[in-house]
């Protein structure tokens, strides 16, 4: 919060981001697409969707569907953990959905100067494409989500 | 005022009048003496035009007004009904619409002032019947009732003191103020008019009408005083009339006709005020207490007035609608609670059955408590679809017009018979399914239905029919569009497709007609150019089954070359929620919509036989084809290889499949939702639902499956 005040009173543009954990590196998620945050719970598969559609979840009597994040970028399938969290994202009214991170940090105010752009994009790097520029929290490198393109973006073999 | 407020009234209530125009027309077109249909079209034609005005829509009360001119001619006997006629009515028919559609959709009328139909009517009027005296015989009928008005005003001023009781303004009280106007003008040379309007009770916009005479009037001079006061007339808060005083140059005649031109006023006395009578009834501020009594003697005295009006009219009054009408988004809320009521209530139900378990104890006190609610939520949602059910025949009755403009155009005489028109869906099915039916029908008129000589040729009578059927059947309704035509030539589908690469040759060889068929239904097809050259369809065949698959429905087709085409499309009775079976599958558990199941089997895996290397059972004379919902489904079974298949008998029309599944759960009423946006919904699954104990289950679609 302190933060958020300086950075008010430094009148530059910021925004807060959520920043998520995900085997080693961290991501920040603008907080104005997140609905809420609940803890890992059961999800039901849906068969011959999107592999890194895990399923669908209830939350509060509304179907949403829920993709894991590690299979998204390519990386080994989640461990469940007590720390596990899912992210219910809401970028439309209409529709929701939710991202499985390994655990939620905190909340981080970043002002717009202090994000770098991403370097060249590396066309083969479908990573790359999922970020809109990396920064800084301390000593630690925070990846800011492209959320549109993460759950947007179809399997490429479709 | 801003009449804005009954826009929507006005709407609804011009459908209705154009929907009845549109059925009386076709009768007329049929029996072109019929004094009944003539004296509806007169009828409907004469509110159009009395509406129209009222919103201010001058080219729909201009176009109506016309109407109503050949109606009365022709309802004199000056004037018959010639087939040349009834096409430009037809035609003035859809300018009316259109004009319906812009303001909808606009706000206002659109440019088209529809001054080549006005002027075709006007021929039609000034040549029909007695020839070109028709048209002059009309002014002076008018002034002739210009004349009678005069008489009448005339009359009345003279007994005067006799129509006391009917003439309200007399029992105005003013105030100074007021009393200095009226005799300040009266001095001026001003007339003076007390007047008094009666609107007709069956009048539904009052408020509007008396809006219209203030309208006219202040055209004409100023209203010194009104009573009621106009706010409160703008709000309806008056019975059927409201009195005034009126300062104007013009004569009391005038002033008459001018109110008496607003459509829908029973009538209105006008007579002059006198300087004295006014002054008389000034009331004085220091008598102030005593205005309040004459107020409420007023009051109470025309009270039993308005009584008695409302008493004898009532005699005559027709039987009053009890109905309401409802924002349909009103009751998509109040279905959306009823849905999560229902979730509720299986929470209850499988806490319940826990419970019963970890205690080793049949039924509890709560068991009862639960089955009541259950049977309360049951009836409740049934209500409520119930409310949300709507007869098709607001769909079908648009369509006897089209088939009638589409034979006339493909010169083919065509009769069309509707049946089941009363049969009822939910809301939001009927608002989509009119598309679809018109494109089913329109195919059927232009590709099913031969021409009169071909008929002939073919010994068949030369009107074709085209049938246009509704019924219920299960949780289906159930709409057949069947025509007596050539039918599908399945053998130039075979060729076209083949042609078009959309099968090879080797799959045409091995397809049944029926499949054959079913490419009719492909995207490919539809984009054909010249499709119409094959015996069939295709046309957009696969907009309509899209469209009724979206709405949960399918679309069958039956034919017989050169005997016909039977179009069959089946729909849901309602899409919220449903009875199902709850199943299961390896560990996951998924829904059948219990509709389309038609029994449950425990089958011997001897039993099991090959055709074709598929999997089917012969059971009571049928060979049914066996899916294995495992496999399709990606799910390991928990089930050993020879042990008895569990098997779910479904049905697509007369289709049958079985599904095999591990174990059976049992019914239950379950509530669809969507899997949601950004997951790929593949088409096996229609749906999810929660269940009692808060698990999300998936719904199969019987339809993409069997």
């Amino acid at each position: 919060m302190a933060e958020a005040v300086k950075a008010a009173a430094n009148n530059v543009e910021s925004k807060q981001y959520i920043v998520v954990v995900l085997g080693s590196e961290h991501y920040g998620v603008d907080i104005n697409y997140i609905d809420n945050i609940v803890r890992m719970q059961s999800i039901t598969r849906v068969p011959k969707t999107q592999t890194y559609f895990e399923g669908v979840i209830n939350l509060r009597g509304e179907v949403i569907p829920v993709m894991s994040l590690r299979k998204r970028f390519g990386l080994e399938a989640d461990e469940i953990t007590g720390k596990t969290r899912i992210l219910i994202l809401k970028p439309e009214a209409q529709g929701s959905i939710g991202i499985i991170v390994d655990s939620v940090k905190e909340v981080l105010t970043l002002s717009n100067d202090s994000i770098d752009k991403p370097s060249a994009k590396g066309a083969d790097d479908d990573k790359t494409n999922f970020l809109t520029g990396v920064g800084k929290n301390g000593d630690e490198l925070v990846s800011i989500l492209n959320i549109m393109e993460v759950i947007q973006d179809k399997e490429e073999d479709e | 005022m801003d009449v804005s407020q009954y826009l929507e009234i006005f709407i609804d209530e011009t459908k209705e009048h154009l929907q009845s125009l549109n059925e009386q027309l076709l009768v007329l077109e049929k029996e072109p003496e019929n004094a009944d249909t003539i004296n509806e079209i007169f009828r409907a034609a004469h509110s159009l035009k009395g509406m129209a005005g009222t919103m201010g829509y001058k080219t729909m009360q201009e176009l109506t007004h016309k109407w109503e001119d050949v109606f009365s001619e022709v309802r004199n006997g000056k004037m018959k009904v010639t087939p040349d006629l009834v096409d430009v009515l037809f035609k003035g028919l859809d300018k009316l619409e259109n004009i319906l559609d812009n303001i909808i959709n606009a706000g206002n009328e659109g440019d088209d002032k529809c001054e080549e139909i006005i002027g075709q009517l006007i021929a039609f009027v000034q040549n029909g019947g007695s020839g070109a005296a028709a048209a002059p015989a009309a002014a002076p009928k008018k002034k002739a009732a210009k004349a009678s008005a005069e008489v009448a005003v005339a009359t009345e001023t003279k007994a005067e003191s006799g129509d006391a009781s009917k003439e309200k303004f007399r029992q105005f009280k003013y105030a100074d103020f007021e009393q200095h106007a009226i005799t300040k003008a009266i001095d001026e040379g001003t007339n003076a008019f007390g007047i008094t309007v009666y609107i007709q009770e069956s009048c539904l916009l009052k408020a509007a009408r008396a809006f219209m005479v203030f309208k006219k009037l202040e055209e004409l001079g100023t209203i010194a005083k009104s009573e009621p006061a106009v706010q409160d007339i703008e709000d309806e808060k008056f019975d059927l009339d409201f009195s005034m005083v009126f300062l104007t140059k013009e004569s009391a005649a005038k002033v008459k006709e001018a109110i008496m031109n607003v459509s829908e006023v029973e009538t209105a006395l006008v007579a002059p005020l006198s300087k004295e009578s006014v002054e008389a009834a000034t009331v004085k501020d220091e008598n102030a207490p005593s205005e309040a009594a004459a107020q409420t003697a007023a009051a109470t005295e025309t009270k039993p007035a308005a009584a008695q009006a409302t008493a004898a009219a009532s005699s005559g009054k027709p039987v009053v609608n009890r109905s309401v009408r409802v924002d349909i988004e009103k009751l998509d809320d109040l279905m959306n609670l009823v849905s999560e009521l229902i979730i509720a209530k299986n929470g209850l139900v499988s806490l319940n059955a826990q419970q019963d378990e970890a205690n080793h104890t049949a039924g509890n006190a709560m068991g009862p408590q639960i089955e009541y609610l259950e049977r309360i939520t049951t009836n409740l949602h049934q209500s409520v679809m119930k409310v949300r059910m709507v007869p098709l025949e607001s769909v079908f009755n648009r369509f006897p017009r089209m088939i009638r403009d589409v034979s006339k155009s493909l010169n083919k005489k065509i009769n069309l018979v509707i049946s089941g028109e009363e049969t009822e869906l939910d809301r939001t099915v009927i608002d989509e399914i009119g598309d679809p039916l018109t494109h089913l029908l329109r195919n059927a008129a232009d590709h099913g239905i031969e021409t009169a000589e071909e008929r002939a040729k073919t010994n068949k009578p030369e009107v074709g029919t085209i049938n246009l059927n509704a019924y219920q059947e299960g949780n289906n309704v159930v709409i057949e569009v069947k025509d007596d035509g050539k039918g599908i030539d399945v053998e130039k589908v075979k060729k076209k497709a083949i042609d078009k690469g959309t099968i090879t040759k080797e799959q045409a060889d091995v397809m049944t007609d029926k499949e054959i068929i079913d490419l009719l239904f492909r995207p490919s097809f539809s984009t054909a150019e010249k499709v119409s050259e094959l015996s069939g369809r295709g046309v957009g065949l696969d907009v309509v089954k899209t469209n009724i698959e979206k709405l949960g429905g399918d679309v069958e087709v039956r034919t017989v070359l050169g005997g016909g085409s039977n179009f069959i499309v089946r729909l849901p009775l309602t899409l919220a929620i449903i009875q199902s079976l709850m199943v299961e599958i390896g560990n996951e558990k998924y829904a059948i919509p219990l509709g389309s199941i038609q029994t449950i089997e425990d089958i011997p895996v001897s039993d099991l036989k090959y055709v074709q290397s598929k999997e089917v059972i012969h059971l009571r004379g049928s060979v049914i084809p066996i899916i294995r919902l495992n496999q399709i489904l990606d799910i390991e079974s928990t089930k050993g290889e020879d042990e008895n298949l569990t098997v779910v008998i479904v049905s697509k029309g007369e289709k049958l499949a079985g599904f095999v599944v591990d174990n059976l759960i049992g019914q239950q009423e379950i509530v669809i939702k969507s899997i949601g946006k950004y997951i790929d919904s593949p088409k096996m699954i229609s749906g999810a639902t929660i269940l009692g104990d808060g698990e999300v289950a998936l719904i199969l679609d019987v339809n993409t499956l069997v």
